[in-house]
């Protein structure tokens, strides 16, 4: 702590980073070599790098949202002239001075503050619609676009299982592109895009009838789940809703008038980003402290569109969760914290069979869970056989894990069997029907796999 | 697991009539039997119109409908009640590794490193340090402090390792036994368990201590692991690894022994002369050169003498002649020397190594001279020449317009005996280096950098300086790499003079870019400051190349920002030596301390 505020780790730095080769970049830009103008003070980190180009860029870094603002053309955000500054910052040295933000930054700042202000004081009008007659027309007009929507799909699937699963071999493709779209249209997202995996699932190796036949019938059961929503139990309806595409604001969950935030002192667990071309994603797990109850933070980004927050693993927040309504809460919304981020412990876990069981219990209210977040504690990695049949079994007894054959062609199962070196290790991941996804390993601090 | 599982919701989606109306109970029984998965995956690919479905009359929606409902069932079902699986054969532990483990900082710098690999490696534009290049010397200073890896940046460091030979025995050696437990789970590693490149810390290591194991390696090993067994036994007791040799040296095949035999040249000594005069016998031809090689570099063997009496049977000194009649008309009497190469190529030089047939373009006698030159003892021509020091010897004259081939064989001379008096004569003076070889511009093989690496690393440095300052950088490259890492001084200076007239002079710097390259890996990093200044875009000077002001600048600024971050990068590893563990520390804080700067 200084003057300043809080002064970053270069780990904290780091764990912002899109992605591996920002990080490199950043890193190189790390030096005071081609940073002028560089300050830091009141939560707010600025400089101005030199380029190729004639003009410095300006980087302008907010440290308590965070948030970023540079003048460069970068797509990656934050990018790696704000990364290099912060590693800069966080490095120490008189490269970054205390003192006032130029004008150029104070600007962006101060813009920034504003817009906090409003969203912060103004959270309940944007929510509140001025015309509450018309946004219930609206909601039930998308509420009989996706009944019709789901219907048209129920008839599909039915159509399929009546002609055969082998009749779509090879010619299913482009009409389940077809039937996705149709459900774009029926303002049903979340039905597209179960449609869409049913599309790649088809003749994709060993089993794929068997997959299909699995998907078909989830499928299944959520329109069913959505025709028959007036008689499912509140929770399981809010589950059906979310898996369907309806959304929910988190603002609501977080001020509204039933709003239950669960405060707890929350471990970060993971953060693991994935972009597929259109949209990049972050998935953010936590374990509160006290509850012990695991949660999930999603947040989406674009092109200038900051993935947040960022919370490498291994922090603790003492702050408030408000979980998404559902039969099995997991997905939160992050709301007051009550204090700074600091390092945490080694989460406890389990063993195998508590796993696998934990997973099963989830599945019992969300019949869709493909995965459940549990920490493993004690396990020994177990390497295949050319890629092939790499488990993590308890460390004494017979229980085992495959590992979910997604993460082998990912280096960070060398990672964990290095770590381990033979030994009981802690591992988070995700526990599901396609195996375990090692995301974090503890070293015995945390390493993301 | 639980063998029944309790009922799931989609027991409640599924079974309940929703379109009914009825509000699903909190809890359904299960039904009574879902048929078996295999059976609905099977109805499922025939299709219901082909077949009727095992869902057929239980009640319900029957069809496609009912076949998704008992679908959906039995999917949830399976996954609820998942078991674990038969654990497989469990990997033995790891040895233990009892070096300190890397600081922070440092351990985040090699996860920077390795991420860079072959990234943007190779482009010598913009102004950002080229990670590639530090990763080499990042590892050798990692090593002398006695670190261990990072376990988690093993599997990095091991592909890192894989992909550039150079780096293996760094890489290697810092990675230490974990890696080598790892790599035997993984075909992409296994170069790791050879030990190849001489790495002290693969399998000549796990052996040394054991003779058992070492001589059970060497009789049963794959030729790289007995080539390192030899290697590492070579720089530990040089005599047990000719024992160990001359034991089996017969049953060898011919390419092994000539490797073998190359290994020799490690810890060379007057007592591997017996083995080397009996290997000169040898079978086959390169192995014979390579044993004659290898006496010729003992000034005392009986090789290198015999090899003396034949080169100084053909070298006189004429205390009469006149070089050339116009040459010298005020010096009648300047002592000459006189070269009359051998006539034959008897079975005594070539059982001793000479090449018997010459290569094209060169006459044999001279062909033959040189190498009786190249392999007799330079000790001995003090005796020849009345006594002159080897700087006196080199200045004299030769006759016949012979001086070129006599000084390339002195070159080669002192270059393999590694006689850094000779080596230095020869060099000349850096002004004026060579003298001699520009006279007889027609073929002459000196190479200054092989001469350099003979003499001691601050008058190497010293002598480069010099050269750069007198003639520039255009022949620099290869006698900067013989230089000690980091320059010492003046020898940075000098180069940093250079390049700044360089870009006076108005090239590219890519011009120069090997020298840069060189630079930015070699350079004392407290150059730095100096160089800051150079790193301003200035104004082109006349007759410039168009836009190279700005590009020297990007290069300098390169330059700069790359020795920052090397003495960052050295930074952060010394000074952590003195917070942790001093117990791998104490054996190499010498060689860390000397190599921090």
């Amino acid at each position: 702590m200084n003057s300043q505020g809080e002064r970053w780790t270069t780990d904290q730095v780091l764990a912002l980073a899109p992605d591996e080769a920002s990080r490199t970049a950043g890193g190189k830009l790390a030096g005071p070599g081609p940073w002028s103008d560089a300050g830091a003070g009141d939560g707010a980190v600025w400089g101005r790098c030199t380029g190729r180009g004639k003009t410095p860029y300006q980087a302008v870094i907010d440290t308590k949202g965070p948030a970023f603002s540079c003048s460069c053309p970068s797509r990656k955000f934050p990018c790696k002239h704000a990364l290099g500054l912060l590693l800069l910052w966080a490095g120490g040295g008189d490269a970054v001075a205390a003192g006032e933000p130029p004008q150029w930054a104070a600007e962006w700042l101060a813009a920034r503050q504003q817009r906090d202000g409003r969203d912060a004081a103004g959270s309940t009008p944007s929510p509140a619609p001025a015309e509450p007659e018309a946004a219930g027309r609206r909601a039930e007009r998308r509420t009989q676009r996706i009944r019709a929507g789901a219907t048209e799909l129920e008839q599909r699937l039915e159509d399929l299982l009546h002609s055969g699963l082998a009749s779509t071999d090879g010619a299913g493709y482009g009409s389940w592109d077809e039937t996705a779209a149709r459900m774009v249209d029926a303002q049903a997202p979340g039905l597209a895009a179960r449609v869409r995996e049913l599309g790649s699932i088809v003749a994709s190796g060993p089993d794929w009838p068997a997959r299909l036949l699995e998907e078909c019938a989830l499928l299944h059961l959520l329109d069913q789940g959505f025709l028959g929503i007036d008689h499912l139990p509140a929770p399981l309806a809010a589950t059906v809703r979310t898996r369907v595409g309806l959304t929910t604001e988190p603002a609501a969950l977080l001020t509204g008038l039933d709003a239950t935030p669960v405060r707890d002192r929350w471990l970060v667990l993971a953060q693991h980003d994935s972009d597929d071309g259109r949209l990049a994603s972050r998935r953010i797990y936590l374990r509160g402290d006290r509850t012990g109850r695991m949660a999930l933070h999603l947040s989406y980004g674009g092109a200038h569109r900051p993935l947040e927050p960022a919370l490498p693993p291994g922090l603790v927040l003492d702050a408030e969760l408000a979980y998404y309504p559902g039969a099995r809460p997991l997905r939160a919304a992050l709301g007051k914290r009550h204090a700074p981020a600091a390092p945490g412990p080694v989460p406890p876990g389990c063993g195998i069979d508590a796993a696998l069981a934990a997973y099963g219990d989830a599945l019992r209210h969300d019949p869709w869970l493909d995965s459940w977040p549990v920490v493993l504690t004690d396990v020994t990695p177990i390497p295949g056989v050319d890629g092939e049949g790499w488990q993590l079994a308890d460390a004494d007894g017979e229980s085992a894990l495959p590992l979910d054959p997604r993460c082998l062609d990912r280096p960070g199962r060398w990672q964990l069997a290095a770590i381990s070196g033979g030994a009981p290790i802690t591992v988070f991941g995700e526990c599901g029907h396609r195996g375990f996804l090692p995301l974090t390993v503890w070293d015995p601090s945390p390493v993301s796999l | 697991m639980k063998p029944t599982e309790p009922p799931t919701t989609a027991d409640t989606l599924t079974t309940d009539p929703l379109t009914t109306g009825t509000a699903p109970p909190a809890s359904t029984p299960p039904p009574a039997d879902t048929p078996p998965w295999p059976e609905l995956v099977s109805a499922a690919l025939l299709g219901a119109e082909r077949r009727t479905p095992p869902t057929a009359g239980r009640g319900g929606p029957t069809g496609a409908a009912g076949l998704l409902d008992a679908a959906a069932l039995s999917t949830v079902r399976r996954r609820a009640a998942l078991r674990p699986a038969p654990a497989g054969e469990r990997p033995r532990r790891a040895p233990d590794d009892p070096r300190p483990p890397l600081p922070p900082a440092a351990r985040r710098r090699l996860s920077l490193l390795l991420a860079d690999r072959g990234g943007t490696g190779g482009s010598r534009r913009g102004t950002a340090p080229d990670l590639t290049e530090l990763l080499p010397q990042w590892l050798t200073a990692a090593g002398e402090h006695g670190y261990r890896a990072p376990e988690a940046l093993l599997p990095a460091l091991l592909d890192a390792a894989r992909g550039r030979t150079d780096l293996r025995p760094a890489a290697l050696a810092l990675a230490g036994p974990r890696a080598r437990w790892l790599a035997r789970l993984n075909d992409d590693w296994k170069f790791a368990l050879r030990g190849i490149g001489g790495d002290p810390g693969a399998a000549g290591a796990d052996t040394a201590e054991n003779p058992e194991a070492l001589q059970r390696l060497w009789d049963e090993g794959l030729f790289a692991e007995r080539i390192a067994v030899l290697a590492a036994l070579r720089r530990r007791t040089p005599d047990a690894g000719r024992e160990l040799l001359s034991r089996t040296w017969q049953a060898e095949r011919a390419e092994d022994r000539l490797m073998f035999l190359d290994a020799l040249r490690q810890g060379l000594s007057p007592a591997d002369e017996a083995f080397l005069e009996q290997a000169l016998s040898d079978r086959s031809r390169n192995v014979r050169a390579t044993a004659a090689e290898l006496l010729s570099a003992l000034p005392g063997s009986a090789l290198a003498t015999r090899m003396a009496v034949r080169a100084r049977s053909c070298v006189a000194l004429d205390r009469t002649a006149t070089p050339s009649a116009s040459d010298a008309p005020a010096a009648p009497s300047t002592p000459t020397i006189v070269v009359e190469a051998p006539h034959e190529c008897d079975a005594g030089m070539q059982r001793d190594g000479v090449v018997a047939k010459a290569p094209s373009g060169r006459g044999e006698r001279s062909w033959w001279f040189g190498q009786l030159v190249e392999a007799a003892p330079l000790g001995g021509w003090a005796e020849r020449f009345g006594g002159r020091e080897p700087a006196a010897i080199t200045a004299l004259p030769v006759a016949d317009g012979r001086r070129t081939e006599l000084h390339d064989a002195w070159c080669r001379a002192a270059v393999r005996q590694r006689d850094a008096p000779w080596a230095r004569a020869l060099l000349g003076t850096p002004a004026a280096p060579l003298q001699g070889a520009e006279t007889g511009a027609g073929g002459s093989s000196r190479d200054p950098a092989k001469l350099l690496a003979v003499l001691p690393e601050p008058e190497r440095a010293q002598w480069v300086a010099e050269f750069i300052a007198a003639h520039g950088l255009a022949d620099a490259f290869r006698m900067l790499g013989v230089c000690a890492v980091p320059w010492a001084e003046p020898l940075g200076g000098a180069v940093v003079d250079a390049l700044d007239i360089a870009r006076d002079a108005g090239s590219y710097p890519w011009s120069f870019s090997g020298v840069m390259g060189l630079a930015e890996r070699c350079l004392d990093p407290a150059a730095a400051d100096r160089l800051e200044m150079l790193t301003a875009v200035t104004d082109e000077p006349e007759g410039a190349s168009p836009g190279s002001g700005g590009y020297w600048s990007e290069a300098f600024q390169r330059l700069v920002g790359t020795l920052r971050l090397r003495a960052t990068m050295h930074a952060e590893l010394a000074a952590s030596a003195r917070l942790v563990a001093p117990s791998g520390a104490d054996r190499l804080s010498g060689a860390a301390t000397g190599a921090a700067g």
